[in-house]
């Protein structure tokens, strides 16, 4: 597989006001299987979007639980049925815009909880510091998984925006981290001194100064993490404390058919194939991202 | 040395502390209280509801609440399971050593495997090999712990039916089996799900091992090894293996987490009974007291986990060795 760290083309030197946007996306044109991730991933999303217009069957809808209910897949059900005769199909389609959804909701809201704690904990230092990574690392050491299982048994029955909200809130600490170390080394830099020279308050000087530096690692940990957020949020539901029913999630089809697996292998193969093929796409997307602004810096 | 242990161990127990804040927390921000399940039965008098309440003191306030919910996880009380109608710790210690085992397995095979790969590929580096397993890896890495599992299940016991269904022992004809019987019969039984960890954990090994190799291969003692005329094979196994073990180390640190999270829906999958599928179980029937010891337990075991992999790391390090 042909990749960032296994070419040796020669790089254009980046050019001097570049942003690191900018740079990401003429960086992830340049490789064949970046290339071809952004075009799958393209794919997916817009059948996300789209999925009123495409999915071929009301998703929830149950015509006839009786004739139409576990049917393998045919012409007129690609994916087959459920046990309550939903269309799979339809079900996987609505499951991508609910499962990228909450992917990007729940990024947006750790991202925002990480640059808080992290570039705090860095511009403030000392004791603050200190305290503050301890807790970090404890947090750390809680496996994500159990964590959000002990959150969510406690909730039973819980909304899709709360759930967005809990995976959110577990989902910061590995950012923050960097966040913090990225602060920290660049608290002394010479255009933080000259700001500060120059009367700038700390407010301005981590907003105006230090966020824009931070934009890279950020980049990156917003791409992997909504990879992380899809696995997470599919495992979940199909433990049975994600995505509530009737709501399609690919997590709570698999488990639709867990408990006959054997006969009805339709409801985990398509659905399980397409979270892989998402989350395969955004870790390559991630990775690319990740040598572009190292090999820059 | 002796300072480093002593910070860590102190740095150990602040997270176990926090855990358990955090745990009580979670019990009692709840709506209702952790007894919903029990409450909500219309068979259960109130009586013994209001004895229950008494008995976890629910009627006190709650820092007196909270101090008397650190001596009880201080002793290893960590509450009643309702669903088992057992203490938690009870159920909790028959079933951790089974996870233990799947975890330690799944934790040797999946170094030793990842470690191959990546020899393979650095020693190819750049060929069709090379992107083959490279791709390979990523494709495994980025699967669902669950998904995999389903499709092991399906694949090896049901299309074809090499390895038992689940479970540790043939529910049946265990009990009528001679001793080399019963190591056949429980390593068939552990033989998939053990199988399906390694396959998962490995890929993640073999990604990091191959960067931590290709870190390495630039230095000048790497140099002075292909001058001094060794195969490029020594120079992988004598030189570049030996001095990339320190991130094998720190990795085995890190990868608790993800096998302890691997080990809970393979053994759900596969009916391992482990800690996982306790808890898993215990989601369904609402069993709450076991699912927050399993949580508690499980985070002891990543910190225990990392604690040990540090250790390592200070004693493979002859620079941190001296201290």
């Amino acid at each position: 597989m042909p990749g960032p760290t296994q070419d040796s083309a020669p790089i254009n030197p980046p050019r001097p006001r570049e942003t690191p946007l900018a740079l990401g996306v003429r960086w992830l044109l340049r490789w064949r299987t970046s290339r071809a991730a952004l075009v799958v991933l393209g794919i997916i999303v817009l059948t996300g979007l789209l999925a009123p217009l495409i999915a071929p069957y009301d998703p929830s809808a149950q015509p006839d639980i009786v004739a139409a209910k576990d049917l393998p897949p045919s012409l007129a059900h690609p994916f087959g049925t459920d046990p309550y005769s939903r269309d799979v199909l339809s079900r996987v389609i609505y499951g991508a815009r609910l499962s990228l959804m909450i992917g990007v909701l729940a990024t947006i809201v750790s991202l925002t909880l990480g640059v808080a704690y992290g570039s705090i904990a860095g511009y403030a230092g000392g004791v603050v510091d200190t305290i503050m990574m301890r807790v970090l690392d404890a947090l750390l050491s809680i496996p994500r998984l159990l964590l959000l299982i002990g959150i969510l048994v406690a909730w039973p029955r819980l909304s899709v925006g709360a759930l967005v909200l809990f995976l959110g809130f577990t989902g910061w600490f590995g950012l923050s981290r960097i966040v913090r170390g990225q602060v920290l080394a660049l608290k002394h830099a010479e255009f933080v001194t000259a700001a500060r020279a120059l009367g700038a308050s700390r407010r301005r000087i981590l907003l105006r100064h230090l966020l824009p530096n931070l934009v890279s690692p950020i980049v990156v940990a917003a791409t992997l993490g909504i990879a992380h957020v899809i696995v997470l949020e599919a495992g979940l539901s199909y433990l049975g404390i994600g995505v509530p029913q009737p709501q399609a999630s690919w997590g709570n089809i698999i488990q639709d058919g867990a408990d006959q697996v054997a006969t009805l292998w339709w409801m985990s193969l398509f659905p399980g194939l397409f979270m892989v093929l998402t989350v395969m796409t955004l870790n390559i997307l991630g990775e690319a991202l990740r040598d572009a602004y190292e090999r820059r810096s | 040395m002796i300072r480093y242990l002593g910070a860590r161990l102190v740095q150990a127990a602040v997270i176990v502390a926090i855990v358990a804040t955090i745990s009580f927390a979670l019990i009692h921000i709840a709506p209702g209280d952790p007894f919903s399940a029990v409450m909500d039965n219309p068979n259960v008098s109130e009586r013994v509801r209001a004895t229950l309440r008494a008995q976890y003191g629910l009627d006190r306030p709650l820092p007196e609440q909270f101090v008397r919910y650190v001596g009880q996880l201080a002793r290893g009380d960590l509450g009643w399971s309702f669903s088992h109608d057992r203490p938690v710790s009870e159920v909790l210690a028959t079933a951790v050593p089974n996870t233990l085992l799947l975890m330690v397995i799944a934790l040797a095979g999946s170094f030793a495997l990842g470690i191959l790969i990546a020899l393979i590929q650095v020693a190819r580096r750049g060929s069709a090999v090379d992107h083959a397993l490279s791709g390979i890896s990523l494709f495994f890495y980025s699967m669902p712990d669950f998904w995999l599992g389903i499709l092991a299940l399906l694949t090896f016991t049901y299309w074809l039916p090499i390895f038992p269904v689940g479970g540790a022992v043939d529910p049946v004809m265990h009990e009528y089996m001679g001793l080399g019987g019963r190591i056949v019969d429980r390593l068939r039984h552990l033989a998939l799900p053990a199988l399906t960890l390694i396959v998962l954990a490995s890929a993640g090994v073999a990604r990091y091992q191959r960067a931590a190799l290709l870190d390495v291969l630039p230095a000048d003692y790497i140099r002075t090894a292909r001058l001094k005329g060794l195969t490029e094979r020594e120079i992988l196994r004598r030189h570049a293996l030996r001095n990339a073990l320190l991130p094998i180390i720190s990795l085995l640190g890190l990868s608790f987490p993800a096998l302890l999270t691997g080990a809970f829906f393979i053994e759900k999958i596969f009916a391992w009974p482990g800690m996982g599928l306790a808890v898993v179980n215990a989601i369904g029937t609402r069993d709450y007291p076991l699912v927050v010891g399993g949580v508690i337990i499980g985070s002891i075991m990543v910190t225990l986990g990392s604690l040990l992999a540090d250790l390592l790391y200070a004693w493979a390090d002859p620079r941190l060795r001296a201290h």
